[in-house]
């Protein structure tokens, strides 16, 4: 059962990751595409607050999104947006915290950096790819194999970005300031 | 941020939530079956009508759809780069995908949050036997799109931040601040959720209400300022 | 009714090993309570005992009979609470929805809400904000938003958890001014030495004890005594 102390997290981190994505997106020189820092919140949530928590604030997130609000990077949103070719990663991203999330509390549970980065890397890159990429193929009409390849592109700011999340999250549980992540 | 309810006297204004996200749903699905560019040239159309019906702001509206247009045309102009699609294809897909967000955006313009909360409700209600509490997510999508603009805020600082000290510097450093501000946070909104008279147990089913999980959780509590 | 009163019987309370209030017992009948010290010295922890909020480690806290432990939603309905950051207190994105929350929250008729909002928005002169977003209003506006969705919900006490801390010199008048004019009984946690010269009673806490429990022209000069 959810307490209120759980409704209040995880709508916080919901805003979080809506808050990711007004900010100016990271440019990285040797991309052609902006590395947006939404995929940073899915991590962060399924780290700090758990499997169900972090679940649950993309799930907020993903529903106001459908709903029409202007949450993705760049302004986007409506259903429209999810049912096109980059929605398939949009509607991971529940998946990717959960699993983030689920993977934390038997794998990461304390600070070590090293195994938080290989959580947020399996939740937060390898969920949400397994679930964008058969869809990116499938609405844009391109084969698996060019779907992979398009991605590659992406890897390595993802990457940077689990590590960011990965250390974020050592420092915030060395702080001591994260609630329990009790049922 | 544009993108939430601004207030007008009009018909679309008066329109039901349910009318506007069921219209939008079936418009989106149309848009996207019909071929090439004509749903989008239609649902473009239709909704810079709607918008002038609304009352509303038409050149602030459509400016604050160039950025996303613009990030449209980046990622299906790297995706016909390396899928090799044609570009009439390519600017058909950004065409249709312009006009889905004008509709979105006109339906978040001319529809209040609670509206939109209550059909939430309504629609999640026929979930309520696999144990999902439609009262409960009505009031956490609220809570977020409350706090989407404060953390919105704090996001931004962070950032400004990192340019002032420069990139190359520790990201992960900016970023714990901002997480220990968030857990904070909740501390106090949890405490302001329960002052304000509000039960968690109080839309469970009947039978299903312990007593004693009404009240605050003294474990957990921080020490106040 | 008899009059309102929340009663403290040998209160103690502790977070882990940190002791923060000691062996308090208080009668608050007055019908303007203001609860002055410095940072740490429990007087957030007490207020928020004063609705059942935080629990204490040990002794009873009742409010017109209520025991906070044992009613604890009975009395949140009676006692109202002001936090300091109102920021933290609003929880629906516009004005009109914030203000009717707790009002949804004890699923009380729409057009009932609907009137009760109005009358409370009138009486803060928020009504031209009605349908705007709440994050756009000036922090003594965001104020007195908080202390509007606490009191449309009628209680019979509120509790203020230093209310004027946040604010610039004008929006502190308005907030003081509003929390003047209200008919209930109010208990204010305050650093605002001047907005205390007209209550009824002032307690000084220190190290989780009262130090001094006087009218405000006696208190206030001991305080600032004390405070060498």
């Amino acid at each position: 059962m959810l307490t209120t102390r759980d409704l209040v997290l995880s709508a916080l981190f919901a805003a979080l990751v809506a808050g990711l994505g007004m900010a100016p997106p990271i440019p990285l020189g040797f991309l052609p595409v902006p590395i947006t820092a939404q995929s940073l919140g899915v991590m962060l949530a399924g780290a700090l607050l758990g499997a169900k928590r972090g679940g649950l604030a993309l799930l907020l997130f993903v529903l106001l999104v459908a709903a029409g609000l202007p949450l993705l990077a760049g302004g986007r949103g409506g259903i429209g947006v999810i049912l096109g070719p980059s929605g398939g990663f949009i509607l991971a991203f529940p998946v990717g915290a959960f699993v983030t999330g689920l993977l934390a509390e038997r794998f990461a549970t304390g600070a070590n950096p090293l195994r938080l980065f290989a959580v947020c890397v399996a939740g937060g890159i390898l969920a949400v790819y397994a679930g964008g990429i058969p869809w990116l193929s499938v609405v844009a009409g391109m084969p698996l194999e060019k779907a992979v390849t398009a991605m590659v592109a992406f890897i390595p700011g993802d990457l940077i970005k689990a590590g960011v999340a990965a250390a974020a999250a050592a420092a915030v549980r060395r702080a001591g300031v994260l609630p329990t992540a009790h049922a | 941020m544009l993108g939430l309810y601004l207030h007008r006297d009009s018909p679309i204004h008066r329109l039901g939530a349910g009318v506007k996200m069921g219209g939008l749903l079936a418009a989106t699905l149309l848009v996207l079956a019909l071929p090439g560019a004509v749903g989008a040239l239609g649902a473009g159309l239709s909704g810079l009508f709607a918008l002038w019906l609304a009352k509303l702001p038409l050149g602030r509206v459509l400016r604050e759809l160039r950025a996303p247009v613009l990030m449209l045309g980046l990622l299906f102009g790297v995706q016909a780069l390396v899928a090799g699609t044609g570009w009439a294809d390519t600017l058909a897909a950004v065409a249709r995908f312009a006009a889905l967000i004008l509709l979105a955006t006109l339906v978040t313009l001319t529809t209040k949050v609670a509206a939109m909360v209550d059909l939430f409700e309504r629609v999640f209600a026929i979930l309520r036997p696999l144990g999902v509490n439609p009262a409960k997510l009505a009031l956490m999508l609220a809570l977020t799109i409350r706090f989407i603009p404060l953390l919105a805020e704090q996001v931004r600082e962070v950032r400004m931040a990192q340019q002032a000290r420069g990139v190359e510097r520790s990201i992960a450093a900016l970023f714990v601040p901002l997480l220990v501000k968030i857990l904070r946070l909740a501390d106090d909104l949890t405490a302001a959720l329960d002052a304000r008279g509000y039960d968690p147990t109080d839309d469970a089913r009947p039978g299903t209400s312990p007593n004693d999980a009404v009240g605050p959780n003294n474990k957990e509590a921080q020490p106040p300022c | 009714m008899p009059n309102p009163s929340i009663t403290l019987r040998a209160v103690s309370h502790a977070y882990g090993d940190r002791a923060v209030l000691r062996d308090l017992s208080l009668t608050l009948t007055e019908r303007r309570v203001a609860i002055l010290g410095g940072n740490g010295s429990g007087k957030s922890t007490l207020a928020r005992m004063l609705n059942g909020l935080i629990l204490p480690s040990a002794g009873t806290v009742t409010v017109d009979g209520l025991d906070t432990r044992r009613d604890g939603r009975a009395v949140r309905q009676r006692v109202g609470f002001v936090f300091q950051n109102p920021d933290v207190q609003i929880v629906y994105p516009t004005v009109e929805e914030d203000v009717g929350f707790g009002l949804k929250a004890r699923k009380m008729p729409k057009d009932e809400i609907a009137r009760r909002v109005t009358a409370a928005l009138d009486r803060y002169a928020l009504a031209r904000y009605r349908h705007q977003p709440a994050h756009q209003l000036s922090g003594g506006e965001k104020q007195l938003l908080a202390i509007a969705g606490v009191l449309v919900l009628d209680p019979a006490h509120v509790v203020f958890d230093e209310p004027t801390t946040l604010l610039d010199l004008r929006n502190r008048r308005t907030v003081i001014q509003a929390i003047r004019d209200l008919p209930q009984h109010a208990i204010v946690v305050t650093h605002d030495l001047d907005m205390v010269m007209d209550f009824d009673r002032v307690l000084v806490l220190e190290d989780g004890r009262v130090v001094i429990d006087d009218a405000p022209s006696v208190a206030v000069p001991a305080y600032v005594a004390r405070l060498g």
